[in-house]
């Protein structure tokens, strides 16, 4: 076995693994290492050719690869080391030590002093939804899509529909449309989008692809290859109403139907996890339940933005670097984190308070779209901070920030309510 | 044209079970199948499980080949590393009229020399298996009934018939067959003309259409589709057993079992379908599966599915497995009516099939060198530490992790492609060493499998197919 | 001319009316905000759009490499461009912002490389 040590390894080079690197390496110097199984580093926005990155991390426009480019740049300025064509098999959190494959050094063993996860997530798929027909090829989720097409040079459809308006879908159906193929229609179970408003406007409306909201398919046709789709629009129950029913032919259909932490690892290992999130429990710190194992990024809980990733992720370096030094504020209390009216989960979902007040944000995300609404985070009936927004929507993170000195119980909930209504 | 002694038509289990049987003789034997890949139809959709055979039909052909085969699978499993355990089946009792028939089920069993059932007591059952229904009143324990990687099984009879001298000829469908003096003498294909003085007919859905050809189709076969689903290896709520509903008198019910991969296979469906192709799931099967699975097992968590599949079982009506020789189609041999025990029987009707063409005139003599044994592709995530580390060193492929949802290798999957009846299409690896079957369901290793298939095979990746012809991943380059 | 015009400056989406001919706006409804207003009257009159594709290069290891337009180009020419970069291959090595077309389609833009080609 090659053994490896370092302060912080880090499993996963994507936006989440280089920001926290970056930030681990600038808080100690130590030894800093980031595993990633693909050839090179970038994770997922090495696919994500697109713009729309950076917007309020850098302030200005930038594509994918542009984004990864200038963390794995500053990474390897600053001497972060990178383990490539390696796939992690094991962790053993107690040990600090991860076992890793990798083509060249045959099995490796990484023992660190503090080990964070940026593993990201993967798609749902056709059966997660259980999508009624049969089981032809040309069935692809998004990102799959996006793959073939964007760094494998292969296309993977003529008459391509699409089911789910996530990001990825919508910008997949702007990618197919510049490569030559006819978007016939882009089905959406909810009466709201699922991604962005500018993805809309951009990747739909500027080549007039129809979206159809309230809409699910029915039935995918054909044995060989997919010859087409039934689609109807739904009622409340989101059931299909079968006289709505139309018919499309197409020889792809893309998925955008959500995405799923990659816990396998986590799990393993038996850190705590959220069952709404589906990734580790955290805190400020994004430290899990085990007290050496930070996490950040999708592997967490799913981001709509990278740059909400990169802000996470460069807590949990910086923070796991104090680990490794033994420097990370000494936790008097742990106060956890309610989800109230409106908010399906709280990231972190606890708070280690320590002597010393500190500003701590929490991200969420809301059950369903409102407008003209306060955003609460209290403890008891005491307001630790509130701010309107107009609108709030759940394909959009939402925050909140506060101070922990002000923190006096043992719960801090947060809430969405309608403006003039709060208690 | 091809010369040969035996033509058996369909690669299913049993097909590939007479075939592998066969290539113990001196006999020269050629498998015909209009699929990309051996593992039929019904072979490849099913819920994985060697039966004992514990409630057919006492008497029947079906109870003495199913009863027989069971014990044989021991000896199998090991010569051909086909993954296989004798895990046991349940079938609890939940009204009183389900407790009272348990006698009868007890000594149907017997009838059919099954003698190790057992009676559970309420107790007993829920401590066999603690997920059941508490509301539980006893049961039956039936402990051979065991699970199998049912492709690996497949896979496993024809490269070992294969390697013993057994040609397959697949993507090759059959069009014709031609006698000659009251006896079968050519079998007309898609891929050309077999002559042959032998025909064994396990065509299993398409057993009807072959036996026409001879004039023989005094039977017809209908589709009777079962859909399933496939619960993640995490599910929050797992079995131990195969859970089996005490079968009423129109059906034989919806079971819950574990895989031999450690799954959960939660199904079927019984329809009878019009259509010999329509291996589609439908919302109403899948939720019939969940509300009759839920009153055994109330917290199975269905959406924790990663697949739903249908299976495609042969309807024989009328019913019944039969095993044909005909006084007027000399040296044709027609098997029909192979159903949901196939799989189970398949290799005791290997060697019933065998006993049937010597019957008929087929000089069937042992080889001397028959290899009886076959080694299954070594399986990265299975070994020790130093096993990883040496077989990397041998084989550097196995050191690059392609599906990361099973951990599968690109040396097995290369190795999958490369080896005897090798894998040609996505799904034949998939079948093969399981890339693609985990959670992600080919999301993150699909691209990367199109890649390394039509690398090795040295095809564009636009000929690279999911499974039959027609089924291609991608239309071409795009730039 | 009319057109509604959905706002992207922020998340709340404004459905924006605007009615005229080019740079002469008659009338401008919906906006929230100034930033709006703005956004609006480009989208009206001008609309620009980041093109992003790939372009092939010669390296077997790396089929394709992604580019961008170094300026946001005019909407209307999005498909002429497309057509202009299919045409092009890019030679190994590339690095990132490596000018590949100069002033594709008569538009001053650029397409550039976002990575790097070895």
């Amino acid at each position: 076995m090659y053994n490896l040590t370092c302060d912080v390894a880090i499993i996963g080079g994507g936006p989440a693994g280089l920001s926290a690197a970056v930030a681990a390496k600038k808080e100690s110097g130590g030894r800093v290492l980031v595993i990633e199984r693909d050839e090179s580093i970038g994770g997922i926005l090495q696919q994500c050719i697109h713009p729309g990155f950076g917007l309020t991390y850098f302030k200005e426009e930038l594509t994918g690869p542009e984004y990864a480019g200038r963390f794995a740049d500053e990474a390897k300025e600053l001497g972060v080391e990178f383990l490539l064509n390696s796939m992690v098999l094991d962790m053993d959190e107690r040990a600090g030590t991860v076992t890793c494959v990798n083509r060249e050094y045959g099995m490796t063993a990484i023992t660190a002093k503090s080990i964070i996860l940026a593993m990201g997530c993967r798609e749902r798929t056709r059966a997660n939804i259980m999508i009624p027909g049969s089981r032809p090829a040309g069935v692809y989720t998004a990102g799959s899509a996006q793959r073939l097409v964007n760094r494998q040079n292969e296309m993977v459809g003529k008459k391509v529909v699409i089911l789910g308006s996530g990001d990825i879908g919508m910008i997949m159906a702007r990618r197919m449309t510049l490569e030559g193929a006819k978007v016939l229609a882009v089905i959406e179970l909810m009466d709201y989008l699922a991604g962005l408003t500018r993805n809309k406007v951009q990747c739909l409306d500027d080549f007039e692809i129809p979206l159809y909201l309230s809409h699910t398919i029915t039935k995918i046709e054909g044995y060989q290859r997919v010859k087409g789709v039934y689609f109807a629009k739904v009622d409340e129950n989101k059931k299909p109403i079968q006289e709505t029913e139309q018919y499309i032919e197409c020889d792809t259909i893309l998925l955008s139907v959500g995405l799923i932490p990659e816990n396998e690892l986590t799990r393993k290992a038996l850190i705590d996890i959220s069952s709404i999130t589906n990734g580790p429990k955290v805190n400020q710190y994004m430290q899990t339940s085990s007290e050496n194992v930070f996490a950040c990024g999708n592997v967490v809980h799913v981001n709509d933005l990278v740059d909400n990733v990169s802000t996470e992720s460069i807590k949990a370096g910086k923070f796991a670097a104090q680990y490794a030094m033994n420097t990370l504020p000494k936790e008097e209390k742990a106060v956890e984190n309610i989800a109230g009216e409106n908010v399906r989960y709280l990231c972190p979902q606890s708070i280690s308070v320590s002597p010393e007040s500190e500003k701590v944000s929490l991200y969420f995300r809301v059950l369903h779209p409102d407008q003209n609404v306060k955003i609460i985070a209290r403890d008891g009936d005491k307001v630790l901070a509130s701010k309107k927004r107009i609108r709030v929507n759940p394909g959009e993170m939402e925050e909140i920030t506060f101070n922990t000195g002000y923190i006096s119980g043992s719960s801090v909930t947060v809430e969405v309510v309608k403006e003039g209504q709060e208690s | 044209m091809v010369k040969t002694d035996v033509v058996v038509i369909g690669a299913g289990a049993v097909g590939c079970a007479i075939a592998r049987e066969l290539s113990k003789y001196k006999v020269k034997v050629t498998v015909v199948d209009k699929r990309d890949d051996v593992g039929g139809d019904a072979s490849k959709s099913n819920s994985a499980i060697i039966h004992t055979g514990y409630d057919a039909a006492p008497g029947t052909l079906e109870s003495q080949l199913v009863v027989a085969a069971n014990p044989m699978y021991e000896q199998l499993t090991k010569d051909l590393d086909i993954p296989f355990e004798k895990i046991g089946a349940i079938l609890p009792a939940f009204t009183d009229e389900q407790f009272e028939s348990l006698p009868a089920i007890k000594e149907k069993a017997f009838k059919n020399h099954v003698y190790d059932v057992e009676y559970l007591s309420k107790k007993e059952i829920l401590e066999k298996e603690p997920e059941l229904n508490p509301e539980v009143k006893g049961g039956l324990f039936i402990p051979r009934e065991s699970i199998i990687d049912p492709f690996v099984l497949v896979q496993a009879l024809a490269e070992n018939a294969n390697e013993n001298g057994v040609d397959f000829m697949l993507n090759t469908e059959v069009i014709d067959i031609k006698m000659e003096k009251g006896a079968v003498k050519e079998v007309v294909t898609t891929a050309g003309i077999i002559e042959t003085s032998y025909i064994i007919n396990a065509a299993a859905l398409h057993c009807d259409d072959i036996a026409a050809m001879v004039g023989k189709a005094d039977y017809k076969v209908m589709a009777r589709r079962g859909q399933f689903y496939i619960l993640d290896k995490n599910t929050s709520c797992k079995v131990r057993n195969i859970v089996l509903p005490i079968p009423t008198k129109i059906t034989k019910g919806k079971l819950m079992t574990p895989t031999i991969h450690g799954n959960m296979l939660v199904g079927p469906t019984a329809e009878d379908l019009p259509d010999k192709e329509d291996v589609s799931v439908t919302t109403e099967g899948l939720d019939s599966i969940y509300t009759d699975v839920r009153k055994m097992i109330p917290e199975v968590n269905i959406r924790d599915t990663i697949t739903q599949y249908s299976g495609l079982r042969p309807n024989r009506n009328p019913e019944g497995l039969h095993v044909d020789i005909y006084e007027d189609v000399k040296g044709y041999v027609n098997l029909s009516g192979v159903r949901s025990t196939g799989i189970t029987l398949s290799v005791a009707m290997a060697k019933y099939v065998a006993e049937k063409l010597k019957e008929i005139g087929c000089e069937l003599a042992l080889k001397d060198d028959f290899k009886a044994t076959r080694k299954g592709i070594p399986c990265f995530h299975e070994m020790s530490v130093e096993e990883k580390e040496s077989i990397i060193k041998e084989n550097p492929l196995y050191g690059t992790v392609i599906c990361r949802c099973e951990t599968i290798t690109e040396g097995e999957i290369v190795e999958a492609i490369h080896r005897p009846i090798g894998a040609k299409t996505i799904d034949a690896v998939k079948r093969r060493v399981r890339a693609g079957m985990g959670r992600c369901q080919g999301g993150f290793c699909g691209p990367k499998v199109i890649e390394i298939l039509a690398r090795e095979l040295n095809l564009r990746t636009d000929q690279v197919a999911k499974n039959l012809e027609g089924s291609y991943m991608v239309i071409g380059k795009n730039k | 001319m009319k057109k509604e015009i959905i706002c992207t400056v922020c998340p709340i989406g404004c459905h924006i009316a605007v009615e005229g001919e080019g740079d002469n706006i008659i009338s401008m409804e919906g906006y929230g905000c100034k930033r709006g207003e703005q956004y609006a009257h480009a989208e009206f009159a001008h609309p620009v759009r980041i093109l992003t594709t790939t372009v092939k290069t010669d390296s077997e290891k790396t089929p394709l490499i992604p580019v961008r337009s170094d300026k946001p180009v005019p909407k209307e020419k999005i498909m002429d461009c497309m057509a202009e970069i299919r045409k092009c291959l890019a030679k190994a090595p590339v690095g990132v912002y490596d000018i590949l077309i100069e002033d594709v389609c008569d538009t001053g833009v650029n397409i550039v490389a976002t990575g790097a080609v070895k």
